[in-house]
């Protein structure tokens, strides 16, 4: 642990040293914990940094791309969408209420901040084995946090995934994602450009919770930690439904030039940032600060991380009007101070300078070149010996629909409210993707975040490039066409060079599958120190991916499920032996190993648009990514809302030599199940030649109540009704409801 | 006729059940900030859905006491048709505007799904024109719906044909299975005495338009247009 003026600091010698050359001179206490936050790897990135610079962020529809607090794109008529994903994984693990609240709390505002109303949540969780009443304990309390606040605020809660693994037992993660619609002339900026221009702290006061939220999340979890739990600030979604709906009216008048929630870091990180990005000063009084607590002093207050405050920047002829609507939603403010040209943070209490540094060394710290070593645990768990094949496979099924990562989620997507808006148009359960309608015109976005941490667990490339590919296909299957996407990416510690490694080839894949299909990352998040010195153990590498896809008909949307007896089944794409990371190794065979499986880049790329071309024929009845779970879950996934089955043939779907367990659970990528009437069987087919992409009938919808799989001439038969049973059922029983869930 | 949607802080419903009046059936309404509303401006009046106040103390409560509810009572003793929606009935719940409690789901969690809701009364404006034990579908979105009296009480409602709507499977049966929270006699929606004030769980401004229902039904909009047939002299 190091030192400045007598503070602690979570920052080495060597950064000390730097910053003191860069201020030219000993910083003082309160200069020292504003760098201490700022420097911190949550604020700064420093580790991640160097790496995230491959990421394609250039597109013709790109309007904001990396480095605000949203990406914007352009979705056509002047209308743009804004989106983001965050981890709130260290607060969620020591407080899963709140950590959970805040998390959606934060995500909001980045959307809020940029000019937008935010339209849709999305949260992609993780928890350790579901048997462990620790890991029923963060869940349930996630979801409630989640629900509680969410449904307050009025923003549906539209998709996402819940994953249990044992490696969370102790760091669960907690990943939110927000999608805001805007005006594009309404979008605003995380910049202070003008000088002159009047600071407004609007929103909650200012207390001490929250201190040093940004240095706690970034280092590992101790047994220390559950003293941390003042560190978690508490969400109040009432005031932040008043602050959506004052903020989205105030961007309205035109007078506010620049905006940003306080999130990490607080009031240091919003001015730094917004001074630092338009070439400014501020200047700030702290005088004027409403505070919640008595005697607080300038280090908590520039350090609070209390909730639900927005620091807007106003041109002065607009303070009366700006803050005649706050006023209106009730909702207290100061002007706190004022755009300056000293390029510097000065903080002022009592009439006196307090700090005074400048505001690019916190905006913008030193990046860190850390080392990477590939970790020799990959080439072990790659050669595991394949597992013999069980002998009743309808079993394995049967007890696959029933594992806790497979089974029906509804448990949890009924907690939340997704219909408020009146844009859901696919609701959760129905399809791979959400789609929301854009109000009054004929078109609408599908969003759909994934992350498949067991993949990138034995092969971080193709995991990364995985996660990618899973959403734009998942997007792509309801009709609409990928645009942009953002990541999340959640690791152990980065001054592990393993870590580290598996951090860059994430990156790598994400890059290479991006460029391949011509798709932007538009902005990100990065959380490091998901490890805990209790257990010594790391997470899997969870990389989330959100992407975003326009529908230009809404003619064009499909759902997954299965419509009427006697449509045909058609399978895209083949099958290979891929076992590594699958639910069928990882649950039923509990082997953690094999090979993974790749992205055929070309492959993924040019099967994603011939399906997206097929979907908007308007021929295809039913459209479902096959992945987790294999060929096996996937086709009854199809058949649960509507108490459908099928009856499949699948010689010639996958590699010759392959076993039938391997046919049927093997999670190979570019693979989809649609479904068509016979009377367009043949021009579905035809679509699918021309582009060279394979595609084989192999069977047909039936109402007879059975699941039933050929292959080489061994037959799989399950009853529906059992498997019906196992997949709305489990979640529930875990969590003490004795009924099924749909 | 001229429509009022009263937006209290934390109310959140509002800009659908506006779209569906103004957009979809192209009506005269109005978003109505609380302190802003009086009542002589208008027909009728829409208590939307969401948090009210955050849902503190308890839900609806303090949109009670808002000074806006004075006006509503009016609108209310003068015959004027008042819908209360999800929040909204709370708030009509807890202004004594309409009888009985919503207590929380006997499930202990929020509940968002679609349910079947059969018609019980033709009686209100709000169901003059749907014929009594017609099903419709229409989502539910609420932690604090169970609907709970004294039995004497629930006994004077169905004497008085103030129970409007009930929880049923798609059969139209009531079911324990079809009450998604624990309703007493799986009741949705109640009435006044004389009709015109109406309250209901579910929101009927989510399934007035095809495209957003899983069934690409239109349910909620029956309730809208009776209003409407009701307003334009169809008594």
């Amino acid at each position: 642990m190091t030192f400045i003026n007598g503070v602690k600091v979570n920052l080495t010698e060597e950064e000390v040293e730097k910053a003191k050359a860069l201020l030219g001179r000993e910083p003082n206490q309160v200069e020292a914990g504003m760098i201490d936050v700022m420097w911190s790897e949550h604020c700064s990135y420093k580790s991640s940094k160097p790496f995230l610079r491959q990421l394609p962020k250039e597109g013709p529809r790109v309007i904001v791309g990396p480095g605000m607090d949203a990406g914007v794109v352009d979705i056509n008529d002047g209308d743009v969408v804004v989106f983001k994903v965050e981890t709130h994984n260290h607060p969620s693990a020591i407080e899963p209420y709140n950590g959970a609240a805040t998390g959606i709390g934060g995500i909001v505002r980045d959307i809020l901040c940029m000019g937008a109303r935010p339209i849709a949540l999305f949260n992609n969780l993780r928890f350790g084995e579901l048997r462990s009443n620790h890991s029923k304990w963060l869940f349930e309390y996630v979801v409630k946090g989640i629900s509680d606040y969410g449904n307050c605020i009025g923003v549906p809660t539209v998709g996402g995934d819940v994953e249990f693994d044992d490696s969370y037992e102790n760091n669960c993660l907690v990943n939110v994602g927000c999608i805001g619609l805007a005006k594009r002339e309404d979008i605003v900026l995380s910049v202070a450009r003008n000088i002159g221009d009047i600071l407004i702290l609007m929103g909650g006061s200012t207390g001490r919770d929250g201190i040093h939220g940004v240095t706690f999340a970034s280092r590992v979890l101790t047994e220390a930690s559950e003293a941390d739990r003042p560190a978690v600030q508490i969400g109040d979604p009432f005031t932040k439904k008043l602050i959506i709906e004052a903020t989205l009216e105030a961007v309205k008048t035109g007078y506010v030039t620049g905006l940003k929630d306080l999130g990490g870091g607080g009031l240091t990180c919003a001015a730094s940032e917004m001074s630092g990005a338009g070439g400014t000063g501020v200047e700030i009084n702290l005088d004027n600060v409403i505070l919640r607590e008595e005697n607080m002093i300038p280090y908590e207050i520039m350090l609070s991380e209390s909730q639900e405050r927005m620091l807007f920047v106003v041109k002065p002829e607009g303070v009366s009007e700006i803050t005649r609507i706050f006023d209106k939603y009730e909702l207290s403010y100061s002007v706190i101070g004022r755009v300056d040209g000293s390029k510097m943070v000065n903080v002022y209490k009592n009439g006196r300078l307090v700090a005074q540094v400048p505001s690019r060394m916190l905006s913008d710290p030193p990046v860190l070149n850390r080392p990477v070593k590939r970790p020799s645990y990959i080439d072990q768990l790659a050669a595991v010996t394949p597992p013999p094949m069980p002998l009743n496979l309808a079993e394995v099924v049967y007890k696959l629909v029933g594992s806790p990562n497979l089974a029906s989620k509804a448990w949890v997507y009924r907690q939340y409210d997704h219909e408020v808006g009146d844009r859901t148009i696919i609701k959760p359960g129905q399809a791979d993707a959400a789609v929301l309608r854009v109000l009054g015109e004929n078109k609408a976005i599908a969003a759909k975040s994934d992350a498949t941490p067991s993949h990138s667990y034995l092969d971080p490339y193709n995991g990364g490039a995985g996660a990618l590919a899973e959403s734009c296909r998942n997007v792509a299957v309801t009709g609409a066409e990928p645009l942009a996407w953002v990541d999340c990416l959640s690791f152990g510690n980065p001054e592990n060079p393993e870590v580290l490694w598996s951090f860059n080839e994430t990156i790598k894949g994400l890059t290479d599958y991006a460029l391949k299909l011509k798709i932007p990352c538009i902005g990100g998040n990065v959380s490091f120190y998901n490890e805990d010195q209790v257990s010594a153990r790391v997470v899997k590498p969870c990389p989330v991916v959100l992407t975003v896809g326009l529908i230009e008909d809404l003619s064009y949307i499909t759902t997954m499920s299965f419509k009427k007896p006697g449509e045909r089944i058609l399978m895209v794409g083949l099958t290979h032996r891929e076992m590594g990371g699958s639910e069928y190794y990882t649950f039923y065979h509990n082997i953690q190993g094999g090979r993974a499986p790749v992205v055929n880049l070309d492959l993924e790329a040019a099967t994603l648009k011939t399906v997206l071309k097929a979907v908007r024929t308007g021929k295809i009845s039913a459209a479902h990514d096959c992945f987790r779970g294999g060929i096996a879950v996937s086709l009854i996934e199809m058949g649960m809302e509507n108490n459908l089955s099928a009856t499949v043939n699948l010689n010639g779907v996958g590699d010759p030599d392959l076993r039938f367990d391997e046919l049927l659970f093997s999670e190979s990528h570019s693979r989809y199940i649609l479904t068509t009437g016979e009377e367009y069987l043949t021009d579905v087919i035809e679509i699918f030649d021309e582009n060279n992409i394979p595609v084989k009938e192999i069977g047909v919808v039936t109402d007879k109540g059975r699941f039933e799989f050929e292959y080489k001439n061994r037959r799989v038969s399950c009853s529906t009704r059992r498997l019906r049973k196992l997949y709305y059922e489990t979640i529930p029983r875990y969590m003490g409801v004795n009924k099924w869930m749909k | 006729m001229k429509i009022a949607i009263i937006q209290f802080p934390g109310s959140n419903c509002e800009y659908d059940a506006l779209h569906v009046l103004r957009n979809v059936l192209k009506q005269d309404a109005h978003l109505i900030w609380h302190k802003e509303f009086k009542s002589d401006d208008f027909d009728a009046v829409i208590l939307p859905g969401g948090f009210s106040y955050g849902d503190h103390l308890r839900a609806g409560v303090i949109a009670a006491y808002s000074p806006a509810m004075r006006y509503v009572r009016e609108m209310a003793a003068e015959g004027k048709p008042v819908l209360g929606i999800c929040n909204g009935f709370q708030i009509l719940i807890e202004s004594k505007l309409l009888d009985g409690a919503l207590l929380q789901n006997n499930c202990l969690t929020f509940v968002c799904r679609w349910v079947n809701l059969r018609v019980e009364t033709s009686r209100t404006p709000f169901t003059r024109f749907i014929k009594k034990s017609s099903i419709l579908r229409i989502p539910i979105a609420h932690k604090e719906g169970r609907y709970v009296n004294t039995r004497r009480r629930i006994k004077e409602l169905y004497d008085n044909d103030q129970i409007v709507f009930k929880y049923v499977n798609e059969n139209g049966v009531e079911t324990d299975d079809s009450n998604p929270n624990g309703s007493m006699d799986n009741i949705a929606g109640i009435c006044n005495l004389e009709g015109n004030v109406v309250g209901l769980m579910p929101h009927p401004e989510r399934a007035s338009e095809a495209i957003l229902s899983p069934y690409k039904t239109e349910h909620g909009r029956l309730i809208f247009e009776s209003l409407i047939k009701y307003f334009n002299g169809g008594r």
